[in-house]
């Protein structure tokens, strides 16, 4: 493997490896950080910045339209995706680092480390009796890289392609039928709506906004604290109180109606 | 594009210079044009015609005390307005302005920079943009902002859709994707024969692909975040959306991208679909037109009229109901924009010489039974049923009548009432003075 590492950077162009030397530790960083950021936020960035990385690698090997699609399909949309449930968790929920099974850090942290040796060694066997292939046809300008993609996915790989395809849809309605529940009863219309907010009994007009303990929107209420009593600050000093006896809060007797 | 360094600082810098003036006038021209078709006059008093107005805007919010919530996730807060704006500017990268010129004895292309695949540079653009607002909406620490991020979400991606798909089709008429290359592609006139008449139209794709230029105007309007489809800021529901809690220049970023964005989508549009920096009339009427800088005028004419028409819109409609503008994107601009790509291969094939004739026929028969059966069997809306209870005025909603017959005054009844006529009061007067009188 280091063998082939070294015949790259020696075949590999002076701007191409300033732009790995900068972003390899980028992506790296994105890589670790995601892992170690408590908000599930910060890790969801950090994946979209390691994505970012790798979209910019694929376009510096001499694949534009790869790279693009990386941003715009996983960045753009299914970091998006991710973004969008995540933050209905609200700004301040962090992982809990209450260990539930005894000694659970220490073996994820032995099995992390075989797994990376294991899947290292792999990839050192796999790559060791490489040599560089010739420049694909589209770095030569024989054929445009996409066509190149677009001829192995629908000719080579169609059936592969299609079968994925048909599995996510699949997925995507199956998830659908699960989630959606039908309403019992069905929708209230806006008549219906509009029935019971002027039944008789009902104040019609906007209720008090939220924290306001008061059961009238009039500025002589007086606000009301949470345990019922009058806060002080809501009276005016220069509206001097009054109690209005029983025969005040009467209904007043009107023309016309014999009451 | 194989320029000298200097030379391609120097477009970098004009880019961002033209860009910046452009959202300046553009705030300008904005508030004019509404401010005309409100019949007012608009701000007309800093500089001529009121045109400093937005510099003088733009340097006030700067010096505007910044103030960032206690509950704010600092960094994040601070990432997503740069986030937005340098998506908003790299965008604009790739948009040509015009053809070959001679500057300093280099022969150069007025475009900062042209690749393989750079259409698809601007979508990736608008696609990262999105996490300016996001993060903006996420990081406040507000409900308000939340609110307005979650909306900002869900619109870009649906409208992001409706909108790949629209330039598909481009890249399916043209088999490009580089944006100077669709511009000279378009140049190519379309040779059609009519019964026997040669006609030439005009190769701008707005004419072939009608339905992907509508598709992509209603959904490049749903990803700028503009009116009607200015969901995400709506200030009647959210206050002012993802920028509730920010203030100075971190605010004024965001109106800089939300505008730069305008200007980018509307050159793309204008790149894609009416010919870039083309002149609009044949080349034979003015031999000229289409070299030199000349098409510098042609092209920010045809983006001006298409901020003209973001104004216009902005001025016309009002806002949709979320769930209304939802249904817009997924349920009419997606499909519709799907069964046209299917449309138009099929057509092409159809139309090609080189198939056999029974291919054609086979293909272009197929497109338009399917596009018959679509119009046919297009779900309607649903069926009016009648209320199974009888409606008592307007639909049995508590409303006044609607001929405004004015219910008869209990005051009248009383005069009319024989016992009382005697007794009877003059018009206006109390009762109390009823006694005096008599």
């Amino acid at each position: 493997m280091i063998d082939l590492a070294q015949t790259v950077a020696q075949n590999a162009s002076m701007g191409e490896s300033v732009f790995f030397w900068i972003l390899a530790p980028i992506a790296l960083g994105g890589a670790i950080g995601l892992v170690l950021a408590r908000s599930a936020i910060h890790a969801a960035l950090m994946l979209a910045i390691t994505m970012m990385c790798l979209a910019v690698f694929y376009i510096m090997q001499a694949a534009p339209f790869l790279g693009f699609v990386q941003i715009m399909v996983y960045t753009g949309a299914i970091m998006m995706l991710f973004l969008f449930v995540l933050m209905f968790f609200g700004r301040d929920s962090k992982d809990s680092m209450f260990e539930t099974l005894r000694g659970q850090r220490l073996f994820a942290v032995v099995l992390g480390i075989g797994l990376a040796a294991l899947l290292a060694s792999g990839l050192a066997r796999a790559v060791s009796g490489m040599t560089i292939a010739a420049d694909p046809r589209w770095a030569t300008g024989a054929q445009s890289n996409v066509e190149a993609i677009a001829e192995a996915l629908f000719s080579t790989y169609l059936f592969p392609f299609e079968v994925v395809s048909g599995v996510l849809t699949v997925a995507a309605v199956g998830a659908l039928m699960f989630a959606h529940v039908a309403k019992k009863g069905g929708l209230r219309g806006q008549k219906a709506h509009s029935r019971e907010r002027f039944a008789p009994g009902v104040y019609p007009g906007p209720k008090p906004g939220p924290g306001v303990f008061a059961t009238s929107d009039s500025t002589a209420t007086p606000a009301l604290r949470p345990d019922g009593s009058i806060e002080p600050a809501s009276l005016s000093a220069y509206v001097p109180p009054r109690q209005l006896t029983a025969a005040e809060s009467a209904p007043k007797h009107t023309e016309g109606r014999e009451s | 594009m194989n320029d000298p360094i200097w030379l391609m600082l120097v477009k970098g810098v004009l880019v961002f210079v033209v860009l910046v003036l452009l959202v300046l006038f553009t705030i300008w021209y904005e508030r004019r044009v509404v401010a005309i078709m409100q019949v007012r006059p608009g701000p007309n008093r800093n500089g001529p015609f009121g045109l400093l107005q937005s510099l003088a805007d733009g340097l006030k919010l700067a010096f505007k005390e910044d103030v960032m919530p206690r509950t704010a996730d600092k960094v994040v807060f601070i990432a997503a307005p740069v986030i937005a704006v340098a998506c908003a500017f790299t965008a604009f990268a790739v948009i040509p302005f015009g053809p070959e010129v001679n500057v300093f004895g280099i022969e150069t292309e007025l475009q900062l920079t042209d690749f393989e695949v750079s259409v698809l540079l601007i979508l990736a653009c608008s696609a990262v943009g999105v996490y300016g607002i996001v993060l903006a909406g996420w990081s406040s620490g507000s409900t308000y902002s939340l609110l307005g991020a979650l909306r900002a979400a869900a619109q870009v991606i649906s409208y992001e859709i409706a909108l790949g798909l629209a330039v598909l089709t481009v890249f399916f008429q043209s088999q490009l994707m580089s944006t100077g290359a669709i511009v000279e592609a378009q140049a190519q006139g379309l040779p059609m024969s009519f019964g026997g008449a040669e006609v030439t139209l005009p190769g701008w794709y707005f004419i072939i692909l009608a339905p992907s230029f509508v598709i992509f105007v209603i959904s490049m309007v749903g990803e700028t975040n503009r009116a009607p489809f200015d969901l995400p800021e709506a200030e009647s529901e959210l206050v002012a959306g993802f920028a509730t809690e920010y203030s100075s220049l971190k605010y004024a970023s965001f109106f800089l991208a939300e505008y730069v964005n305008m200007v980018t989508m509307s050159a793309l549009c204008v790149t894609l679909f009416l010919g870039g920096w083309a002149a609009p009339f044949p080349n034979s009427w003015w031999p000229g037109a289409n070299e030199g800088f000349m098409p510098l005028v042609w092209f920010f004419g045809k983006v001006l009229a298409f901020l003209f028409f973001y104004v216009w819109l902005r001025g016309t409609l009002p806002r949709l109901r979320y769930d209304q503008f939802m249904r817009l994107g997924w349920k009419v601009l997606v499909p519709v924009s799907l069964v046209w790509l299917m449309v138009l291969a099929a057509m092409n094939i159809g139309l090609d010489t080189e198939n056999e004739l029974p291919t054609r026929i086979a293909f272009a028969g197929g497109a338009a039974i399917v596009v018959m059966a679509l119009i046919f069997f297009w779900p309607n809306r649903k069926q009016y049923e009648e209320p199974a209870e009888p409606d008592t005025g307007l639909g049995g909603f508590p409303v006044p009548p609607l001929d405004l017959a004015v219910p008869p005054n209990p005051r009248a009844l009383k005069e009319l009432e024989p016992a009382n006529t005697s007794a009877a009061p003059i018009n206006g007067s109390r009762p109390t003075d009823k006694g005096e009188e008599e």
